[in-house]
């Protein structure tokens, strides 16, 4: 009975895990659909620019 | 020089270069821009540009434009996109300063700016005649823009990059949570009191391993089994044999395992190893992939339109590419001629560097030959041009280029040729060891077969498949930093090999430009002419400019097209135009000077060579490399500049296909030649070389046809170029060195079976993390 309420537990555990893994996976490739990795050098230099209009 | 004028100096508020004192800007162009950039109240700039106080403000030059409404991209809401090089770019300030700019136009709906691909994309509602007004814009503050068809250009690009990424992203995932349920299981038979996981544990932990690995592998590995695939099709074998082989063998083996509730899987192994070599992949993408991309870049920023003469007497701007036969061309004085033809009107001096080699202008009269890419020096010409097909010098050199990249053998890059040694000794022995478990010790046939897998686990060739390209990625990058860019992969293992080096003449040796004779001048009228000179973008103008650096540019000036500048009395310009009767034969390019009251001055032009030619060619000696000079210009063009840079071996008059039958030649006895030259000339003997360099300042079919392109005025980069290649190669071996060394030490303990799936992880990456370090000394120089 332990052992399955254990194995139980674990599964839990080890589908919670993935499931914020593939999330994490899913939004990275979601940033690179969208071009997010296009222009890392301007990205670096854009903050740099205090912006007025927004 | 003749800086010595008592002049204080002061630097230009636009872009900081010295002025004459009293003076706020160096040119009209400046002026211009600092007032554009005041007026929209964009002042900050200036400020912002001191985040990196070496960067200056480009200066605005005028320029021919070119048609843009052909490259605008019509979007179904009514906008319309335009895609542009954007050349001067230097740092943030810069990005913020053409955006700010656009931003303030209304009808802007994007104005973006890629830093990293130096491109500008433009979107916005209304007319699409906006777009001259808008790129105007910016061309007033300093750019030049240059329209590129987006469709063309990023589609070849990306594909590959994206699905690399994607692939390590999938990779790095999987890695990760494979890697965190493994260390579980290595600490659940672990001996001591952490020694109390169950089989049932140990099972579920197996399965949810396999449920990431195997959908990952499956993904993330593509890139190998497809070049795997292509490679054992043509009957080769790369590095990507083994990985693959490798990578499927130890996959299937963890999953038969897994179903028969057994104690060890490999699925950590399998998936680390593809994430470790996608690391490796996607860095040499980029290396590779931004060096091209400057080089199409640089060629893009080059593209200029040829205006045609149409029957009724109007004129229209046209592509060169969509030249046809019979039309006729207008060439503007300074210009360069877009198509090959026969002279029609006009007679001017061409200057032909660029095509022939020869470096003293030629006098062009109607009926004579003209080719594309000739400097037109003189007067405007009316060409008319003939078939763009086989008969013309651009399609003859294509000719013999493709003759001689067909003989060129196939060139074998060093990891292929160790995989080709590497590959079937490590399958043979994975198979050895299995007979020897399976038939000799009898041992079960899922254990004999485990046994071959750790084989191949341990010699799946991680750190020699990182040993190459950590060395290549490090190099290129160094190398593109001091504006040396590699486009060929295999270029880098060609030049360290290289045992001599052929130069041309022209635009190669010397500078692209004719430079001045200062000899007999006195400087102030040489300064006086200077200030006349400001106002031209003639060829000889510019010239003479560059020598007296910084000037006060003259008021009031007036240009005759082809023949001088005139301003209160002074006339710079042709010897006709300043009315000098003729007592001394033109013996090459000049300009005369002429003011009221005073003697008139004649200044003459001779090409000049690059400024460190000569230490460059010593520094190439003494690395042991034999220097050849093969040029297209005459022996007495070729001889004084040979002796000045202390080449023995030189051959003048040469053609084409001479050149390039002489760079054969070199090649049949047994010499790796590199080939430098910037013709179109000499892109025959380019391809035939074994290696090949071209300046940035070539024809555009020879910087296409060369496998390095270098920046700036200095011939040094060829000799940091073969030691940076050098030092490369010796790294690369060593690296191998390292890697297969480790191998060695790691076989017998397979073979015998005590590896372990912790065991092979930690060897693994102990020996990329090795092989990454000693990579590291490639930088050093």
């Amino acid at each position: 009975m332990n052992v399955i309420l254990y194995l139980l537990g674990a599964s839990l555990i080890l589908g919670a895990s993935l499931i914020l893994g593939d999330g994490g996976l899913a939004f990275f490739l979601w940033s690179l659909r969208a071009g997010q990795f296009e222009d890392l050098e301007g990205a670096a230099n854009r903050i740099l620019f205090d912006d007025e209009r927004y | 020089m003749n800086a010595a004028s008592p002049v204080a100096e002061s630097a230009c508020a636009h872009c900081g270069q010295t002025t004459a004192a009293g003076q706020r800007f160096c040119c009209p162009g400046c002026s211009v821009a600092f007032d554009t950039i005041q007026t929209l109240g964009l002042g900050r700039y200036y400020r912002q540009r001191l985040l990196d106080p070496a960067t200056r403000a480009p200066r605005p030059e005028a320029d021919a434009n070119l048609d843009l409404q052909r490259y605008v991209v019509s979007n179904p809401d009514g906008s319309h996109t335009l895609s542009l090089a954007v050349d001067g770019l230097q740092c943030g300030a810069c990005v913020w300063l053409i955006e700010s700019v656009l931003m303030r136009e209304p009808t802007v709906t994007t104005g973006r700016v890629n830093m990293t691909s130096r491109q500008l994309r433009l979107s916005w509602t209304g007319p699409v005649e906006d777009a001259a007004r808008l790129v105007n814009a910016i061309e007033r503050l300093g750019y030049r823009l240059v329209p590129f068809d987006a469709r063309i250009l990023a589609a070849a690009h990306d594909v590959t990059g994206r699905t690399l990424l994607r692939a390590l992203a999938v990779a790095g995932f999987a890695a990760g949570n494979v890697m965190l349920i493994s260390i579980g299981l290595w600490a659940g038979e672990a001996a001591g009191w952490l020694s109390d996981m169950g089989p049932a544990t140990r099972d579920l932990l197996h399965w949810v391993s396999a449920l990431i690995a195997l959908p990952a592998i499956a993904f993330a590995g593509r890139p190998f089994f497809r070049s795997a695939i292509a490679a054992l099709r043509h009957g080769r074998t790369n590095m990507d044999v083994p990985i693959s082989v490798g990578v499927t063998l130890v996959t299937a083996m963890s999953l038969s395992e897994t179903i028969a509730h057994a104690q060890h899987t490999y699925f950590d192994s399998a998936i680390s190893l593809l994430f470790f070599l996608l690391i490796g992949r996607v860095l040499d993408h980029r290396a590779r992939g931004q060096a091209r991309a400057t080089a199409e870049q640089l060629l893009t920023l080059r593209a200029a339109d040829v205006t045609v003469l149409l029957p009724d007497g109007s004129t229209e701007r046209r592509a060169q590419q969509a030249i046809k036969h019979g039309d006729r061309v207008l060439v503007g004085m300074g210009e360069r001629i877009g198509a090959d033809g026969i002279l029609e009107k006009g007679n001017a001096p061409l200057d032909t560097s660029l095509v022939t080699g020869e470096s003293l202008p030629a006098n062009a009269a109607p009926g004579s030959a003209v080719f594309a890419g000739t400097l037109n020096l003189g007067e405007p010409l009316i060409v008319r041009a003939t078939a763009t097909g086989d008969t013309t010098l651009l399609a003859d050199c294509v000719r013999l280029i493709e003759a001689a990249e067909a003989r060129r053998s196939r060139f074998v890059v060093l990891a292929d040729r160790v995989a080709r040694l590497y590959a079937p000794a490590v399958h043979a022995t994975a198979l050895l060891t299995f007979l020897w478990w399976y038939g000799v010790q009898s041992a079960a046939l899922g254990q004999a077969l485990l046994t071959a897998c750790a084989v191949l686990i341990v010699t799946c060739p991680c750190a020699l498949a990182l040993a190459v390209p950590a060395v290549q990625v490090i190099t290129t990058s160094r190398l593109f930093g001091l504006g040396i860019m590699l486009k060929s992969g295999t270029a880098l293992e060609r030049l360290a090999e290289v045992d001599t080096v052929v130069f041309d003449k022209t635009g190669t040796l010397t500078e692209p430009a004719l430079a001045l004779v200062v000899n007999g001048i006195d400087s102030a009228s040489l300064r006086s002419a200077a200030a006349l000179a400001a106002h031209s973008r003639h060829p000889l103008a510019r010239s003479l400019l560059a020598a007296t650096g910084p000037v006060v540019a003259a008021e009031h000036v007036v240009e005759v097209p082809g023949q001088g500048l005139t301003s209160d009395g002074a006339r710079l310009g042709s010897r006709a135009f300043c009315g000098i009767a003729t007592e001394t034969q033109a013996d090459g390019p000049e300009l005369w000077f002429t003011r009221p009251g005073q003697p008139s001055v004649r200044f003459t032009f001779a090409e000049r060579p690059r400024p460190d030619a000569a230490e460059a060619i010593a520094r190439l000696q003494a690395f042991g490399l034999s220097i050849k000079l093969i040029s297209g210009d005459n022996p007495y063009a070729v001889a004084p500049i040979a002796r000045v840079l202390g080449i023995a071996d030189w051959h003048a008059g040469c053609s084409p296909v001479e050149k390039a039958a002489m760079v054969e030649a070199l090649a049949a006895k047994g010499h790796r030649v590199l080939m430098v030259g910037d013709g179109l000339n000499d892109s025959p003997s380019l391809a035939a070389a074994y290696v090949s360099a071209s300046p940035a300042s070539a024809a555009d079919i020879s910087q296409t046809v060369a496998d390095m392109v270098f920046l700036g005025a200095n011939l040094s980069p060829i000799a940091v170029t073969i030691q940076a290649a050098r030092r490369a190669r010796s790294v690369m071996r060593s690296n191998l060195v390292l890697a297969i060394g480790y191998n060695v030490l790691m076989v017998p303990l397979a073979v015998a079976g005590w590896v372990t799936p912790l065991l092979a992880a930690a060897a693994m990456s102990t020996s990329s993390l090795l092989v990454m370090a000693n990579s590291f000394r490639a930088r050093q120089t």
